[in-house]
């Protein structure tokens, strides 16, 4: 180790003479990252200045801004596609598309938290400072082609969150979920880094391209493959795939609702860009069965968890390990179709969740009294609105056609049977069969049983209404016309993946017709 | 009056008429009566431009007619592909003739959430017609999956005591059968790039797909159970009885009269479609499940206290027949099969509406309740004994035509398939007549029921047409079989060697 250690300092100082400082264009190709950076701050400095009652709407309004100004500086950004500060970060279509993702679900996640911060009276400055500073580190996650850099990209992101899930300071349980997500997700960020130095110690960079090179190159030393496997082990956390899955339904009970969302989209839209690099990118080497049995049990306890929940946060926690295991399928799949499937399928389970927990969010009502499943008795008689589009969510959790959630299935599982992983396919299908169930139970719930007069059901104010039409339309964009967002993504899955045999670019061919 | 010019767009009018109506009825405002005025009139609009494509099909041509063929999503490669053929004619006119009628039945039946019902039985009289007329398969399974959201609410919302364990079972059923459909369909692509039926079946017949040999066995199971549990075959029919007795009398009606001929049509469709030899290997098997089904359906509708569950279980006994002539792979058995389809649509939606009628004024389906009806209650005896006749296959009247081609299919594939076949015609008088007995004839035992009031206008406007279309495909079936025959001829020809193989033995 101390050779490593002695061969690395003396490295490091050389390259650092031969870089120059950043040009403006390599600015650009953080900008989104600087102007969220900017407006968390700005909302942590204003905070102070107004008084409790309505610092939460200007300091919401001030995230959106936000959000917004860094939504359209991903157009600046695409613009100049190449590689900055010192070979770190690299902006091409890969990139961009999660950038887009990430700040979007970001946006929408304080459209829905404004309601939601009034209602359950949280003093909302450190909320939307955090939600944008997590942003910043989840984008950085996607474009990072650095492991040192992916590392604090996914420090920064995490730690947002571990303080977002206990926001709601007087519930115990939200203090256990936001301990419970900082220990276990410490331990599994060392399991990363220490992957990480593994890595380093197997082909002597921690630079992307370079440890692609030198893997490609001649025989595969063994601690590369240890190094995977650990890599694999930390990032399988932050996607809460199984076995790494237990924590998700203790944090999402706890967590506030909104957060809830953003933590199971848009975190986990970062992890799974980063797996794309470090499984795909690098060719990584002994990734087949680890993939293989984490989707199978993710799938399957996610789904078998789901079925006896009565909490609707926890079956929504369940559904998204499952979730995760769906997306996990097409890692196992030829890298050049399985990119641009995993790229579509969060994107369509990031627009499906979000909404899904701004219609739960909206009806927790004050403390988040009402989660039970027995709650939404009669929601379709009472609410016909806010029920429908939470069965629309559902039907494309369940995978109905016209809905994104469909045709995410649908990609992942061509891609899979493309790549003759006929079992896996037939798991993941049975699975969503299972999984209809109790995706069912809450529609059952809200169109066949009697309403209860007293659960509350309050007007769904403006910003909340929103949030869930983003949701609604993007969900039947994916659905109706997924064509253009797949393209995309085929053609970004090209620029990450340019070392993949000729034989696998002829699959992905056919495949695109 | 030509209205030709009409023919490349007819499909999608048709289909989407519905849809329209029932976007329509989201912004009228919720006074019952013109909701269900407005159903009423899209659904007979519906039915009138339906009757435009028996009208205009040429009727000696194979393969598809009224096509529409337009890009839908590039990648994957997915066509907005309609077509018909003299099969799937008939099963959309009777998709759109049987609607108007299941509005005219729920007319005062209904009375809580009347919009929503409406508007669900315009969603799902679109999803049965896009079953029936798409070529792609992404389309097909698009729409084979959205009549099931529709129809599970129907049952949900506005069925009996166990509504909720009927609907969800109906949902669990089915999505889990046809998980397997779009696996195999999902191959299909993943190795021919193309949803397109016949494009895929050109590559099939052409041996141009890879692996194909191993995978046809799977393939042939995958969309099989699909359509099994959709036809009810036995041992995958536990549902039926179930959504049939909790279901409201519209959902009874389009679930016998139509959604269980979306896995007969697909059993011809695609199974025989694409996998002609696996067809042929696997008959044995599925002949004895149809006949076990004629025969144990018919068993078990003879010990039925419940009028409803009787009803229910003879539509498992007479799909049986329907399966028994699809896989008798002769002209006259699948040519009876798709008539006993439309034959049994009628028939039996006859008898789900008589019975609904039965329970709005009686709330029960007991048939010990009722006995000696026919004294209060003469009209609506005298048109309970015609359906009844209908269903039993009188001659003359549609039920026959159908079971005696498929029989007669049955005998020259195998005597032994003709002779318990046959047994469920018998068993079916049997248990239809009794029924009929036990509740029309004899003294009323029953003082409420000696004030039933018999049918009224609306009634008779349902069941009218119902019972003259009986009459007129028992009389003129050469109106339906001079289509049927043609297209059938089509699917049946694939079959040839191996037809000849198995004779000649």
């Amino acid at each position: 180790m101390t050779t490593t250690l002695a061969h690395f300092l003396p490295s490091l100082l050389a390259q650092a003479q031969v870089y120059s400082l950043p040009t403006g264009e390599e600015y650009l190709r953080i900008l989104p990252e600087l102007i969220l950076s900017v407006f968390g701050m700005i909302v942590m400095v204003v905070d102070p200045l107004l008084d409790d009652r309505s610092s939460h709407k200007s300091l919401g309004a001030i995230g959106l801004i936000g959000t917004l100004a860094a939504l359209s500086s991903t157009w600046l950004m695409a613009q100049h596609p190449g590689t900055g500060f010192w070979n770190m970060v690299r902006v091409d279509g890969f990139s961009v598309f999660f950038h887009v993702l990430v700040i979007a679900i970001s946006a929408v996640v304080i459209l829905s938290s404004y309601e939601y911060m009034a209602l359950q009276r949280i003093r909302a400055g450190e909320y939307y400072g955090l939600i944008l500073l997590g942003t910043v580190g989840m984008c950085l996650m996607s474009s990072a082609i650095e492991l040192v850099l992916i590392f604090i990209a996914l420090e920064i992101s995490s730690i947002a969150t571990y303080i977002l899930a206990g926001f709601r300071r007087r519930e115990a349980a939200s203090s256990e979920s936001s301990l419970k997500y900082f220990l276990l997700g410490s331990f599994a960020t060392a399991f990363f880094l220490y992957g990480v130095a593994m890595m380093f110690g197997a082909t002597g960079s921690t630079n992307i391209d370079a440890i692609a090179t030198a893997l490609g190159s001649g025989t595969v030393a063994p601690l590369a493959y240890i190094a995977v496997a650990l890599m694999f082990v930390g990032l399988g956390f932050k996607v809460s795939s199984a076995p790494f899955h237990v924590w998700a339904p203790d944090v999402y009970e706890g967590a506030p609702a909104p957060i809830v969302g953003l933590m199971s989209t848009g975190p986990k839209a970062a992890a799974f860009a980063v797996l794309l690099r470090v499984l795909f990118e690098i060719n990584a080497p002994g990734r087949f069965w680890l993939i293989w049995i984490s989707a199978a049990l993710s799938m399957t306890l996610g789904n078998v968890g789901a079925l006896v929940q009565d909490n609707i946060k926890r079956l929504l926690a369940y559904s998204s390990i499952a979730h995760a295991g769906y997306i996990l399928v097409a890692f196992a799949a030829a890298p050049e179709i399985g990119t641009s499937a995993v790229m579509f399928y969060t994107a369509a389970y990031a627009a499906m969740n979000v909404g899904a927990f701004a219609v739960v969010s909206h009806f927790a009502n004050a403390g988040e009294k009402y989660l039970t499943l027995e709650d939404y008795s009669g929601l379709g008689r009472r609410s016909p609105m806010l029920a429908a589009t939470l069965t629309f969510f559902l039907m494309s959790l369940i995978g109905i056609p016209i809905t994104g959630g469909f045709f995410g299935k649908f990609y992942i599982f061509s891609a899979a049977l493309h790549s003759n992983l006929v079992w896996l396919t037939v798991i993941g299908l049975v699975n969503s069969a299972v999984g209809a169930y109790y995706y069912l139970r809450v529609i059952v719930m809200m169109y066949m049983r009697e309403p209860r007069a007293d659960v509350p059901v309050t007007p769904v104010p403006m910003a909340t209404g929103l949030a869930i039409a983003i949701c609604v339309l993007a969900t039947l964009f994916l659905g109706v016309l997924p064509g253009q967002v797949l393209d995309y993504a085929t053609q970004s899955a090209h620029a990450l993946v340019p070392g993949v045999s000729a034989s696998a670019k002829q699959g992905a061919a056919e495949f695109g017709h | 009056m030509n209205t030709s010019a009409l023919n490349p767009y007819i499909l999608t009018l048709v289909t989407f008429l519905p849809l329209v109506g029932s976007l329509l009825l989201l912004i009228i405002p919720r006074r019952d009566r013109d909701i269900k005025g407005f159903a009423l009139g899209i659904s007979l609009i519906t039915f009138v431009a339906s009757l435009h494509l028996p009208v205009h099909l040429h009727r000696n041509l194979s393969g598809f007619q009224f096509e529409i063929n337009k890009q839908w999503i590039t990648t994957p490669h997915i066509q907005y592909h309609m077509g018909i053929d003299g099969i799937s004619v008939w099963l959309v006119v009777l998709t759109t003739f049987l609607t108007p009628l299941c509005v005219l039945i729920s007319w005062t039946s209904i009375h809580e959430r009347v919009k929503e019902f409406f508007i669900l039985l315009l969603i799902l009289e679109t999803a049965l017609i896009g079953v029936f007329t798409s070529l792609d398969l992404f389309l097909f399974y698009f729409f084979w999956e959205a009549t099931l959201i529709p129809m599970a609410l129907l049952i949900g919302m506005y069925g009996h005591g166990r509504r909720v364990y009927a609907a969800v079972k109906y949902f669990l059923f089915t999505f889990i059968g046809s998980v397997f459909m779009l696996t195999a369909i999902i191959w299909l692509y993943s190795k021919t790039g193309s949803f397109d039926f016949v494009e895929i079946q050109n590559a099939i017949r052409g041996g141009h797909v890879e692996n194909f040999a191993a995978a046809a066995q799977w393939l042939f199971l995958g969309f099989f159970i699909a359509f099994a549990v959709k036809v009810p075959l036995f041992p995958f029919h536990t549902w039926l009885p179930d959504a049939h007795v909790e279901a409201p009398t519209a959902g009874s009606v389009l679930l016998a009269g139509v959604l269980l001929k979306m896995g007969t049509y697909g059993l011809l469709r695609f199974n025989l479609g694409f996998f002609p030899e696996q067809a042929r290997q696997n008959a044995w098997w599925i002949v004895t499940l149809a006949l076990i089904g004629i025969i144990y359906g018919a068993l078990v509708s003879l010990v039925q206290p419940n009028m409803k569950k009787l009803i229910a279980y003879s539509s498992v006994s007479h799909l049986g027949f329907v399966v028994l002539g699809i896989f008798s792979f002769t002209q006259a058995g699948v040519d009876g099969a798709v008539f006993v389809m439309l034959a049994h649509g009628i028939a039996t939606g006859g008898l789900f509406m008589l019975a609904g009628i039965l329970y709005e004024r009686r709330h029960t389906y007991e048939i010990s309740e009722f006995g000696g009806l026919a004294t209060p209650m003469p009209k609506y005896a005298a048109y309970f004994l015609f359906v009844v006749l209908a269903s039993v296959g009188l001659p003359l009247l549609n039920g026959f035509i159908g079971e005696f081609l498929v029989l007669s299919g049955a005998f020259q594939e195998r005597p032994i398939y003709g002779i318990l076949g046959t047994t469920g015609i018998i068993w079916s008088s049997g248990y239809l007549l009794w029924m009929y007995q036990r509740v029309f004839f004899g003294v009323v035992k029953h003082d409420v029921n000696n004030t039933l009031p018999d049918l009224n206008l609306r009634e008779k406007a349902a069941l009218l047409p119902a019972a003259a279309m009986a009459l007129v495909m028992g009389i003129a079936p050469i109106l339906w079989l001079s289509s049927i025959d043609p297209a059938v001829k089509s699917v049946v020809e694939n079959i040839p060697q191996l037809a000849a193989k198995v004779v000649g033995q």
